[in-house]
């Protein structure tokens, strides 16, 4: 991992005008704020987690980076440029160098194309130069470096398995040799056994392309398991940002503590025997969040003070900033 | 005498294809009180077995074997009969809480159909009965919440009422098809203390169904395993969890991420699931399988009871001291 920062995220809102819920229809509609001042950078061949509940913005945040979803406001800086003044010719490579993996592992994917036009097409879009022979064969090398075997170029997306398809999307976005991929919950509709296979190839990889990851999911053992740092969302706002092992060890913000003693261990011993921070309650409307800290109304510690002032996201210590008074 | 018993439970549905095979031989005996776990992943079997005994199969599937309730057989009962039983006695909660509460219908009207139905209550009586059951299971203004339609409500609410409706009768099995799986986290921990202490208070079954290996250590006693239609291991979770003896099993605890434990990389299991349509003669698992040998195309192992313990049942041709998965480790995928 070097020092070079790749990606710059610089306080990101992305709101939505939704129709109000009144009769009226002059009434003036009502902002749903998905996003709301979200900052990190990335540098290159990190990995960072972005993890939280849904409804909290991770998808949203994913998209607002590839301008697939333009921001409200805010800054994005890829490799030194400010991507929401850039030119369509600019955006064109930046595309190329930022890749998504997407959730659904067979809805990604074209049914009407064929394995090998599923991986050949970001090609003939960003090496426009590139012979049909040359192409093929670039096809076929990321197939095996995927772990698909070479005969199954031509077939279509409804023969794969779910781990299959999953297999086919990552080399659909590695073909370009892109320096950043974002992955949304890429894993989260495979089965254990396929997961780890997907997760183990993803590292690999990593290490061998030397790419940036994004890896969105909601699954934090899974996190734990990929990420050199994590961020943890709640309502559009970072709670926690923090290196994986201060994280995981000691959770900064009242939010992560509950999130990580409401995951699971398989360890009958260990699971009957642990407290689990129960949250009362579900998550509030976006469209109407709290006051003050977003997280007041739900929060173990909350103080008068939290329904008024906003915690900013500050460094707890060396590794771990986290948007708390009291962290 | 168990409350429920299970014998050789198959599935069958006839497609354009090939007739598919989706659960092959299953058998368990449920206490009263207790609470089994099946395991498995997707096509494994582990839903296909539930809905066979309830009636629920779709039409162009057929269950054979026998699943006895109180002496009686559910695979063959008349329907007038078994809606008797089905969701009084026996009641079961989906995985999707939206698509199986009915959209056009009020929480109230819902709920209250089932109490007139089963316990012959007027509608008054059944109402003031479902805003209890409501409470129950915690949800906050239930006088209130019961007169909204389910869209109104959020995913973990929803599964609330629908946790709140399978309980209304004191059903003596609850039949949970991943009750969790479509929730986040911070929602599934306090839907599985719900369960756990409605266990408690009710006395009710549980069979849970889950892919999710740490909801099952929480949760039940026992846990079946199952692979391709079949069951691979059966055993209380404590042993599972400490001592597998299948290399299915082992392979599944290996490829689990944990939050408790440091470093150790992920082991994903090769290959991929069987296509039910042409299952591989003999074991489900052997293509799999580090451990699998000749034997393991021949034919399928049988579910016998390790080193004589009854309690512990295993499907392997192969003895667990020379298991491999045990000590090798299977290469990255």
């Amino acid at each position: 991992m070097s020092e070079q920062t790749i990606l710059s995220v610089r306080d990101v809102q992305v709101h939505f005008k939704v129709k109000a819920k009144s009769r009226l229809p002059w009434a003036p509609p009502r902002t749903l704020k998905a996003v709301d001042g979200v900052s990190f950078d990335l540098r290159a061949g990190e990995t960072l987690g972005v993890v939280g509940e849904s409804g909290c913005g991770k998808s949203t945040l994913s998209r607002a980076i590839l301008n697939l979803i333009p921001a409200t406001q805010g800054e994005i800086v890829w490799m030194g440029e400010t991507l929401s003044t850039a030119s369509p010719r600019a955006w064109h490579d930046v595309r190329r160098d930022i890749q998504m993996i997407f959730q659904d592992p067979l809805a990604s994917l074209d049914p009407r194309m064929t394995v090998g036009q599923i991986i050949a097409e970001p090609l003939r879009e960003h090496r426009r130069g590139m012979s049909k022979e040359e192409t093929t064969q670039r096809v076929r090398a990321m197939m095996a470096k995927v772990g698909l075997r070479e005969q199954m170029i031509n077939r279509y997306a409804h023969e794969f398995s779910g781990g299959q398809c999953q297999r086919i999307g990552i080399a659909r976005a590695l073909v370009v040799e892109p320096k950043l991929v974002v992955c949304d919950e890429p894993v989260s509709a495979l089965d254990v056994s396929i997961q780890a296979q997907i997760v183990n190839l993803l590292k690999s990889l990593q290490a061998e392309m030397g790419l940036a990851l994004i890896f969105i999911a909601h699954d934090l053992a899974v996190v734990k398991h990929i990420s050199d740092r994590v961020m943890v969302m709640y309502l559009g706002h970072v709670m926690e940002l923090a290196g994986k092992d201060a994280l995981y060890a000691g959770p900064r913000h009242p939010y992560t503590r509950a999130l990580l003693s409401a995951v699971p261990v398989p360890d009958p011993a260990v699971e009957r025997a642990k407290v689990v921070q129960i949250l009362s309650g579900d998550i509030p409307s976006p469209i109407d969040p709290p006051s003050g800290c977003v997280f007041h109304t739900r929060c173990p510690i909350a103080q008068p003070r939290c329904a008024t002032e906003v915690p900013s996201l500050r460094a707890v210590s060396d590794h771990a900033a986290a948007a708390c008074h009291f962290a | 005498m168990s409350l429920l018993k299970v014998d050789h439970l198959a599935v069958e549905f006839q497609t354009p294809d090939a007739a598919v095979r989706a659960v092959n031989g299953v058998s368990f005996e449920l206490e009263e009180g207790s609470t089994l776990g099946i395991v498995g992943e997707s096509g494994s079997g582990k839903s296909q077995s539930v809905l066979a005994m309830l009636g629920l199969l779709a039409r162009n599937g057929r269950a054979s074997g026998t699943a006895l309730y109180q002496g009686e057989n559910l695979l063959t009962m008349p329907p007038k009969a078994l809606n008797r039983i089905r969701g009084n006695r026996l009641s079961m909660i989906f995985q999707d809480p939206m698509t199986s509460l009915n959209p056009y219908l009020t929480i109230e009207r819902q709920m209250t159909e089932v109490l007139e139905l089963h316990k012959n209550m007027t509608r008054r009586a059944a109402k003031k009965r479902a805003i209890g059951m409501l409470e129950a299971v915690r949800i906050p203004e239930a006088a209130h919440r019961i007169d909204q339609y389910p869209h109104e409500l959020s995913g973990g609410m929803r599964q609330r009422v629908m946790i709140a409706m399978a309980l209304l009768c004191e059903p003596q099995v609850l039949f949970a098809d991943e009750p969790t799986t479509a929730l986040d986290v911070t929602v599934q921990a306090q839907i599985l203390q719900l369960l756990r202490n409605l266990q408690h208070d009710f006395g009710t079954a549980i069979v849970l169904i889950t892919h999710d290996l740490g909801v099952v250590a929480g949760l039940c006693e026992k846990v079946m395993v199952m692979y391709g239609g079949r069951v691979m291991e059966h055993c209380s979770a404590a042993d599972l969890f400490a001592r597998p003896s299948h290399p299915y099993t082992i392979g599944l605890l290996r490829a689990l991420p944990r939050l408790d434990e440091e470093g150790a990389a992920l082991r994903g299991i090769p290959g991929n699931p069987p296509n039910m349509a042409h299952p591989p003669a003999g074991c489900p698992f052997q293509e799999r399988c580090v451990d699998a040998n000749a034997q393991c195309a021949e034919r399928m192992p049988a579910l016998d009871p390790l080193n004589g313990d009854a309690t512990w049942l295993r499907a392997c041709h192969r003895p667990v001291e020379q298991m491999k998965s045990l000590h090798e480790e299977p290469s990255h995928v």
